[in-house]
């Protein structure tokens, strides 16, 4: 059902965590849905030197949560933003089943949520 | 080491039972409607198999008819009740399979009245319809009880056995049933392969047209090596294998019951299948559970929403009053009668710090990350 990609995303995912002192905290989703992802940015300069999640959820929605993480990593916060859930999937090695293409969109909104929180804040 | 704990799904055929069928594909592959002698014993072997599985249930062997398993045996009961009768009202509940309620759902399109046991029989009811033991939470129903009723309103009584047969006591005449669906594959024998019991005089409308097959109600040849599997299936299963079942599911309750924040779903001792443990974990999801497991090679399934197609949890969990979150967090362990110890003692090793590596990442659980290995 899974690529390998999507696996192996699952089963390391390198950006799972917290960050303490966060700059920025974008959180979607709700417990009814099944779903809920957290995003931690630690920013500079307008950019995003530190990116951690945690993710209440399936095996695609963990590695859809890892693999944002990993578009966003160092990437200044105006092209962060313009992450699409396709860009997710693309870097989920290009396929995730129908049923779960949300996981990507909830991980778009997820990093969004999360900035809209630092433009607020400053 | 890989390891199955999803023997309600499936099991591991026996190879006694694949060396009983084998015969059945080289020598005597015969139509058992054929008069010749390939036909004959054809034939012969399919009318040992039906006094077998007759046996079983102490039923009479004309009251057995083969079908392609649970589903086909199910649907056929349901739709043909209802149609040899043309109206009326059935009985049903909402912890069935889901080849019991889309039946049920159909036949509401069709004019019949269904209730999901919430009121009483009425004078128009001609059919209940409830599961024997439960494939998700192993709740087993008290079928005697249930069964005096049905009697006493002269109404026809239908349970689906599949999960329960040769793993609790099935009587039809104590039980007082008029319609029982059995199948092959859940106690070590074929896919593709399961039985009807139909008491005899039970106005049934067949449902597969054809040449007459089995006693002119489900026409199509006979899936003869299937239905020698399905018969070495039973002869082979033993009282012993039920203690047996029963020690490792209760080893597994007992242990992963020590697991924080989490509960077994379903009840417990003799009112449950000795082969079915579900539980439900807070704060995690039950897809990730399963696939940590797959990680580690043990296969194991989950009522939860992120597993099914339509992406809605366990209507079982639901209809039990499960909150949504309890429900997306549940695992299904079923054992057999091949289970080792060892699997059972690796399950036990290796659960307890998946469920602590999901809850790590997860943002309902703790805040310190927990690596896999």
């Amino acid at each position: 059902m899974y690529s390998k990609k999507v696996i192996e995303m699952f089963k390391n995912p390198k950006f799972a965590g917290e960050i303490k002192n966060a700059d920025a905290i974008g959180e979607v989703g709700n417990v009814k849905c099944g779903d809920i992802m957290k995003v931690f940015l630690k920013i500079k300069d307008e950019k995003i030197v530190d990116i951690k999640f945690k993710t209440y959820g399936c095996i695609a929605a963990i590695a859809a949560s890892n693999a944002m993480c990993k578009l966003a990593k160092g990437k200044p916060l105006e092209e962060a933003a313009k992450i699409t859930s396709k860009d997710i999937v693309k870097e989920l090695g290009g396929e995730l089943p129908l049923v779960k293409v949300h996981c990507s969109v909830l991980g778009m909104q997820a990093l969004q949520k999360a900035i809209e929180d630092y433009r607020k804040k400053a | 080491m890989k390891t199955y704990f999803d023997n309600g799904a499936s099991t591991k055929i026996d190879s006694k039972i694949v060396e009983a069928m084998n015969p059945y594909f080289f020598e005597k592959y015969g139509n058992p409607s054929s008069i010749h002698s390939f036909g004959r014993d054809a034939k012969k072997a399919l009318e040992e198999s039906r006094k077998v599985i007759a046996n079983s249930i102490n039923a009479r062997s004309e009251e057995i008819i083969f079908t392609s398993g649970g589903t086909e045996s199910n649907n056929l009961a349901l739709k043909g009740i209802a149609f040899a009768n043309k109206t009326g009202h059935i009985i049903t509940t909402k912890i069935e399979h889901d080849c019991v309620l889309e039946s049920c759902k159909w036949l509401e399109t069709q004019g019949f009245e269904i209730t999901y046991l919430k009121k009483a029989i009425t004078n128009e009811t001609i059919l209940v319809s409830i599961l024997h033991g439960n494939n998700e939470i192993g709740t087993i129903q008290d079928l005697e009880a249930l069964g005096d009723i049905c009697k006493k309103h002269n109404v026809l009584f239908h349970t689906d056995a599949c999960q329960s047969f040769t793993k609790t006591d099935l009587d039809v005449k104590k039980f007082n049933l008029d319609l029982v669906t059995l199948n092959a594959h859940k106690i070590h024998g074929p896919k593709g392969v399961g039985a009807l019991y139909i008491k005899k005089g039970t106005k049934i409308i067949p449902w597969q047209h054809g040449g007459g097959h089995e006693f002119n109600i489900r026409s199509g040849t006979e899936n003869v090596a299937g239905i020698v599997g399905f018969r070495e299936a039973v002869k082979l299963s033993k009282n012993e294998h039920i203690v047996y079942m029963t020690k490792l599911r209760d080893k597994l309750i007992k242990e992963i019951l020590k697991i924080p924040y989490v509960h077994l779903n379903g009840p417990k001792n003799n009112k449950r299948l000795c082969n079915n443990a579900n539980f439900s974990f807070r704060m995690i999801e039950g897809e990730s559970i399963t696939g940590m497991l797959d990680l580690d090679g043990i296969a194991a399934s989950t009522g939860s929403a992120c597993s099914s197609k339509s992406l809605e949890p366990s209507h079982v969990l639901m209809a039990i009053g499960l909150t949504r979150e309890e429900a997306h967090g549940s695992l299904r362990l079923t054992v057999s009668r091949f289970t080792t110890e060892k699997e059972v003692d690796n399950v036990i090793k290796k659960l307890p710090r998946i469920v602590k590596r999901l809850r790590s990442i997860s943002p309902l659980g703790g805040s310190e990350c927990i690596p896999r290995k």
